[in-house]
């Protein structure tokens, strides 16, 4: 059976992403999945038991300075190096700013087709996708070349596998071109204990109707309760309510969780663009004519100062 | 500092986006066409490099002839002239040969730094900056919030999901905005009239020396197979709090099992 390379997306607090065991999952039904690990000295060892937990039968890495130390040119001429030798079934990268950059890369270095934001990938290389803000649905296949596509978060529901993979490291020959980009410095910002916003079950999220800055403990107090990300409408993050990486929308991420919840949020395109194809919508908001009830399995007309503390107050008593 | 700015004409976000029932492309003729918002923070920030640095503002926008509007629009903002790639021949083109056309542009146009938005409002596919780079064998600096230019250095600022990462490469290089790193001017009723004079020249695959098998539905390196439209959401129950809106919220959570 042909081997699956699937880039692996880990952060140092969390470890292997979601969307990597959701990767490796989707790489099972089309081969034997190998797990690519890119990142400083000692990242595989670290990330290995996981990845063998989801069915990686094998992991190549490649780690240093030379790799972490620059953006993404220098990853990518390793992955180009690597699908030139092992020639895979397919190559699966996460649809992460990262991913989608390397793929990019990719997809010039091998003259290769790439589709991203792949939600879907059949073993005969038909791949679906969502576009327009989620109101299209597009069946796509790579034309030239190997399937390179990029995965959306929350697509494929990861389940475990378990495999015992043997570590390969790959010799990182990196050319002088690929150290154009140098990372001088990473700033770790305080986000706490909440899960990262793309790959969440449950999202909260607060809109112009929150009010200001300090009352968005409200919505993060039920994010906590629920287990959830917080996320903030554009109107909200322009109104410096709450930072931008935390903004969900057509200039923000594209979140997709099992549960959406909209606080004083009226429901713009620019909003629904990155929320909409949410499996269960639960949306409070003063206005009962505001848009995004339109979208909602759920809706309170009213004032989410007295519904959302009742709210919680209610869920407490439930645990 | 010579700039250039990819401009990209797309669909209006905030309106209804189709593709084509014909070839799966988008559908432009029924669409108000702007310019795609996340290019108009990479035009300010070239006109204020200009204004700190000197030099010279290109717009480089690849599109079929309708996309000259967004091209006037763009100058009225203030870059200095425009390049515009146009053949009958790119219609259907994917991405891979996208930038194979736009790097034989900019191998024409000196650039010491190329802008972009980050992602087009209508694709989101991000992949562009990249693809060039690779193609030119140039640095790129995606998804700055920040960019310093200090002679030949570039310092950018990126958001990344831990925080933030501070990146430097030496020019040419291309860099990626996005929309938290200014705020565009409108264009002032002076801009507009001026625009109108502004060089725009137009080039044709044969002036960029790229075959036309290269790029269209001949040269594409995926394809879309169909499309179709999500139905929209029905069924949803709304109440108006009466003073168990809380309550009742978190009863639908239960029997959906998040609580």
């Amino acid at each position: 059976m042909s081997e699956v390379l699937v880039v692996v997306e880990a952060t140092a607090e969390f470890g292997v992403k979601k969307v990597t065991l959701e990767m490796l999952t989707l790489a099972r039904e089309l081969g034997a999945p190998s797990a690519v690990v890119l990142g400083g000295t000692g990242a595989a060892e670290a990330l290995a038991g996981k990845l063998g937990e989801y069915g990686a039968e094998k992991i190549y890495a490649a780690e240093g300075e030379e790799i972490d130390g620059y953006l993404v040119a220098p990853k990518a001429t390793v992955v180009a190096d690597l699908v030139k030798r092992v020639q895979p079934a397919a190559v699966l990268l996460a649809s992460s700013q990262e991913g989608k950059e390397i793929a990019a890369r990719l997809a010039v270095k091998l003259d290769n087709g790439i589709l991203t934001d792949v939600v879907a990938l059949a073993a005969d290389g038909t791949a679906t996708q969502v576009a327009f803000a989620g109101s299209t649905i597009v069946k796509s296949k790579v034309t030239r070349g190997l399937p390179l596509v990029t995965v959306r978060p929350n697509s494929v529901n990861p389940t475990p596998a378990a495999a015992t993979p043997a570590v390969e490291q790959l010799t990182v020959a990196v050319t002088d071109s690929d150290k154009l980009a140098k990372v001088v410095d990473r700033v770790a910002e305080q986000k706490g204990s909440r899960p990262e916003l793309t790959e969440a079950g449950v999202v909260v999220s607060g809109g112009r109707g929150v009010g200001n800055a300090d009352n968005f403990k409200l919505v993060e107090e039920l994010a906590d309760l629920l287990g959830g990300a917080v996320g903030a409408s554009r109107a909200a993050v322009d109104s410096g309510f709450y930072p931008h990486q935390f903004q969900v929308g057509q200039t923000g991420k594209t979140v997709s969780p099992q549960l959406y919840i909209a606080l004083g949020i009226s429901g713009a395109i620019q909003h629904r663009a990155g929320m909409q194809t949410s499996k269960t919508i639960v949306a409070v908001n003063k206005d009962g004519e505001a848009p995004i009830f339109e979208l909602a399995d759920f809706g309170v007309v009213g004032d989410l100062f007295k519904i959302v503390p009742q709210a919680a107050e209610e869920i407490r008593k439930r645990k | 500092m010579n700039i250039v700015v990819l401009v990209k004409q797309v669909p209006d976000s905030g309106a209804d986006r189709n593709l084509r029932t014909d070839d799966n492309t988008v559908d432009r003729g029924s669409a108000n066409n702007v310019i795609n918002e996340m290019d108009e923070y990479a035009i300010e920030e070239a006109l204020k490099i200009k204004e700190a640095h000197g030099g010279e503002v290109t717009i480089l926008t690849m599109g079929p002839d309708r996309a000259t509007e967004s091209i006037r629009k763009a100058l009225s903002m203030g870059p200095d002239k425009a390049v515009h790639v146009v053949d009958d021949a790119l219609h259907g083109s994917c991405a891979v040969a996208t930038s194979k056309v736009l790097a034989a542009a900019l191998g024409q146009l000196n650039a010491d730094l190329v802008l972009c938005g980050s992602e087009s409002t209508d694709g989101r596919v991000q992949v562009m900056p990249h693809m060039l780079a690779e193609r030119l064998g140039i640095a790129a600096l995606t998804g700055a919030r920040k960019l310093t230019v200090d002679g030949a250095t570039l310092t950018v600022e990126r958001q990344t999901e831990e925080g933030y990462e501070v990146v430097t490469a030496s020019t040419p290089a291309i860099v990626s905005v996005w929309d938290t790193i200014n705020e565009p001017r409108y264009p002032s009723f002076k801009g507009i009239m001026a625009a109108k004079k502004k060089p725009v020249q137009s080039l044709s695959l044969a002036d960029l020396g790229v075959a036309t098998n290269e790029v269209g539905f001949d040269g594409a390196t995926s394809a879309v197979l169909e499309h179709s439209t999500r139905p929209p959401r029905s069924g949803g129950v709304k109440v108006t709090d009466e003073g168990s809106g809380g309550t009742q919220l978190v009863e639908f959570l239960a029997t959906e099992k998040f609580v």
